[in-house]
């Protein structure tokens, strides 16, 4: 019985994609092999070097280079005016706001980051009582500032937003009741 | 040998072991970095002999398609961002046709140049990308640095547009939801000019590099036919030969008014996957060309829609050519402004999944260089 018997049939597939390479290359004469080995060896060596030149281009010119030294450049540092970073609510110098607690921003949130809590004044009419933000489930789409027919919620500015307490997430974003032109 | 084949995972059928040669089950991943992600690849090894690839899915599933069904379609563009990172101006674009196809929604002129703009400059930055991390996944890190610098400028471009750099959510039915800033056009030029010197620079660091090229000619072949049956698309089928572009076969937008050619590979091995995405970059800077010469520089950017869009009861499809392939979107409306029910083709699960039959036969080290050619983008497999 041999080796393969013993087990049972072989199965097809053990050894099916084995490409045999070296048994071609011991039919060759060797000299080929030799031409081919240093063909590769100058070939490679060349080709090295003609990456090499770029490489030590870029060493020389060094102002070719685009790299940002943050956070060193952080005085200088220039944002783009379209940049979107957590939602803001602009507040003009008396501490007051554009919000009408008009809740469309709410409604346009696809996470329910956005929860707008109305209250009323002594007039018995609508305001803003408090504008809840959670920075934690917010994905930064800026479907809210898209809904608010008031302007009164922007992208922000600003990108270092990590924090060690996840509590410090959830922001109260209008600093006093009511809204400045009402 | 009883200790291996008891542990043969799933997937795998039934071995006899050879007594000769001892076979074992290695996991590459989650937490590789050649994986690109968390993809999970129990690899079934003779020594250094690849003999089978099992890809293990699902390890950043989020169940978008059944979050989709809770949002609106306007919400979920943002979603889209989230499948394919580095195509997801074109994920939007194509969430964004399909509504319009059910919705009767056209989009301006203007509109529709913005659209394309945006959609080659994301495939030029993609590719840049892949160009970057093919490079470091063989061992040549200054490639990557040098991929990171030109997609920077393209990245920026994008950030003067609509204010993100990776999660873009910017077209919306009907158009996009700002218009392109003044400096729009200046900076493509420059980015075009900087990619002409950037290209042959690129053949210079690893195109004609002989390592590279031995490395990845003749390794990793894909016929024809494995190709189609396994529903590959993209420059994965492209270099396998399949001559299919969505771009051109099935033209949405105004696609068809541009001339492009689409590059096939001959052999389909890794060597022919990057010669087709970096001629691929090629006809995206013709396209640019084209566009910038052809756009014109005023009118409306988004038409006029209701807040609201509802799609009458039926069902809508739209597929796009995104960096990695065949994206589709099938909705199925119930006249409500939520999809009833959002169905996403995504192009990488079936480029994944033909990893078995490419790498095997193979070295360990080989299929790292098939999975850089392959370049999956794991979020956009498991959704
Ligand atoms: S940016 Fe998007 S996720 Fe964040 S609060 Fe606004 S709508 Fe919600
Ligand atoms: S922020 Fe704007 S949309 Fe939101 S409640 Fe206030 S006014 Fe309305």
């Amino acid at each position: 019985m041999t080796e393969v018997d013993k087990h049972g049939s072989r199965p097809q597939n053990l050894g099916a994609f084995e490409r045999e390479p070296e048994k071609q290359d011991e039919e060759k004469p060797k000299q080929g092999m030799i031409a081919r080995y240093c063909s590769l060896i100058f070939g490679g060596t060349k080709s090295l070097l003609t990456g090499m030149k770029v490489t030590i281009f870029t060493f020389l010119n060094p102002k070719s280079t685009v790299t940002q030294q943050y956070p060193e450049n952080k005085d200088t540092l220039e944002m783009k005016e379209r940049f979107r970073g957590q939602v803001i609510m602009p507040h003009n110098e008396d501490g007051e706001h554009n919000c009408t607690a008009c809740t469309l921003c709410e409604k346009a949130c696809p996470n329910g980051s956005i929860n707008v809590l109305p209250t009323k004044n002594i007039a018995g009419k609508k305001i803003l009582g408090k504008y809840i933000y959670r920075l934690d489930t917010c994905t930064i789409c800026a479907l809210c500032v898209e809904a608010c027919p008031f302007d009164a919620i922007r992208m922000g500015q600003d990108f270092e937003l990590a924090t060690l307490n996840k509590d410090s997430l959830e922001l109260v974003l209008n600093k006093k009741e009511g809204r400045w032109k009402s | 040998m009883d200790l291996v084949s008891a542990q043969v995972p799933a997937g795998f059928p039934e071995t006899h072991p050879n007594e000769l040669t001892e076979e074992f089950y290695l996991n590459m991943g989650p937490q590789h970095p050649a994986t690109h992600g968390v993809l999970r690849l129990v690899v079934k090894l003779d020594g250094e002999t690849v003999k089978g690839v099992v890809p293990h899915l699902g390890y950043i599933h989020r169940s978008i398609e059944k979050m989709a069904e809770s949002e609106t379609y306007v919400q979920n563009i943002h979603l889209t961002d989230r499948l394919d990172y580095l195509s997801c101006h074109m994920n939007n674009l194509c969430l964004c046709m399909a509504v319009e196809k059910g919705a009767n929604i056209g989009v301006p002129e203007r509109g529709e140049y913005i659209r394309i703009m945006i959609c080659e400059l994301q495939r030029l930055q993609s590719h840049l990308l892949w160009w970057a991390t093919f490079g470091m996944d063989l061992g040549a890190l200054t490639a990557f640095l040098y991929g990171f610098d030109q997609r920077e400028q393209i990245t920026d471009i994008f950030e003067d547009v609509c204010g993100a750099r990776l999660t873009m959510n910017y077209f919306r039915p009907g158009g996009s939801y700002c218009d392109v800033p003044d400096t729009f056009i200046p900076r493509v030029k420059a980015v075009l000019e900087g990619m002409e010197k950037s290209l042959d620079e690129y053949a210079d660091l690893v195109g004609g590099n002989m390592i590279i090229q031995e490395r990845c000619q003749g390794i990793g072949v894909l016929t024809k036919e494995k190709a189609i049956s396994y529903g590959c698309s993209g420059p994965v089928a492209r270099a396998a030969g399949v001559d299919y572009d969505v771009r051109r076969d099935d033209p949405y937008g105004i696609y068809d008014r541009f001339d492009f050619d689409v590059p096939l590979g001959k052999n389909g091995d890794c060597y022919d996957r990057y010669t087709v995405r970096i001629e691929e970059m090629r006809q995206s800077m013709r396209i640019l060309e084209q566009c910038i010469k052809e756009m014109p520089s005023e009118g409306p950017y988004r038409s006029k829609i209701k807040t609201v869009i509802k799609i009458p009861e039926g069902h809508s499809y739209a597929n796009v050519e995104t960096a990695r392939g065949l994206f589709g979107t099938y909705i199925v409306s119930d006249n409500k402004p939520k999809p009833y029910r959002l169905k996403y083709r995504s192009p990488n699960f079936s480029n994944v999944n033909i990893i078995d039959e490419v790498a095997k036969g193979f070295k360990v080290a080989d299929l790292v260089t098939v999975l850089a050619t392959l370049d999956p983008v794991i979020p956009d497999i498991d959704r």
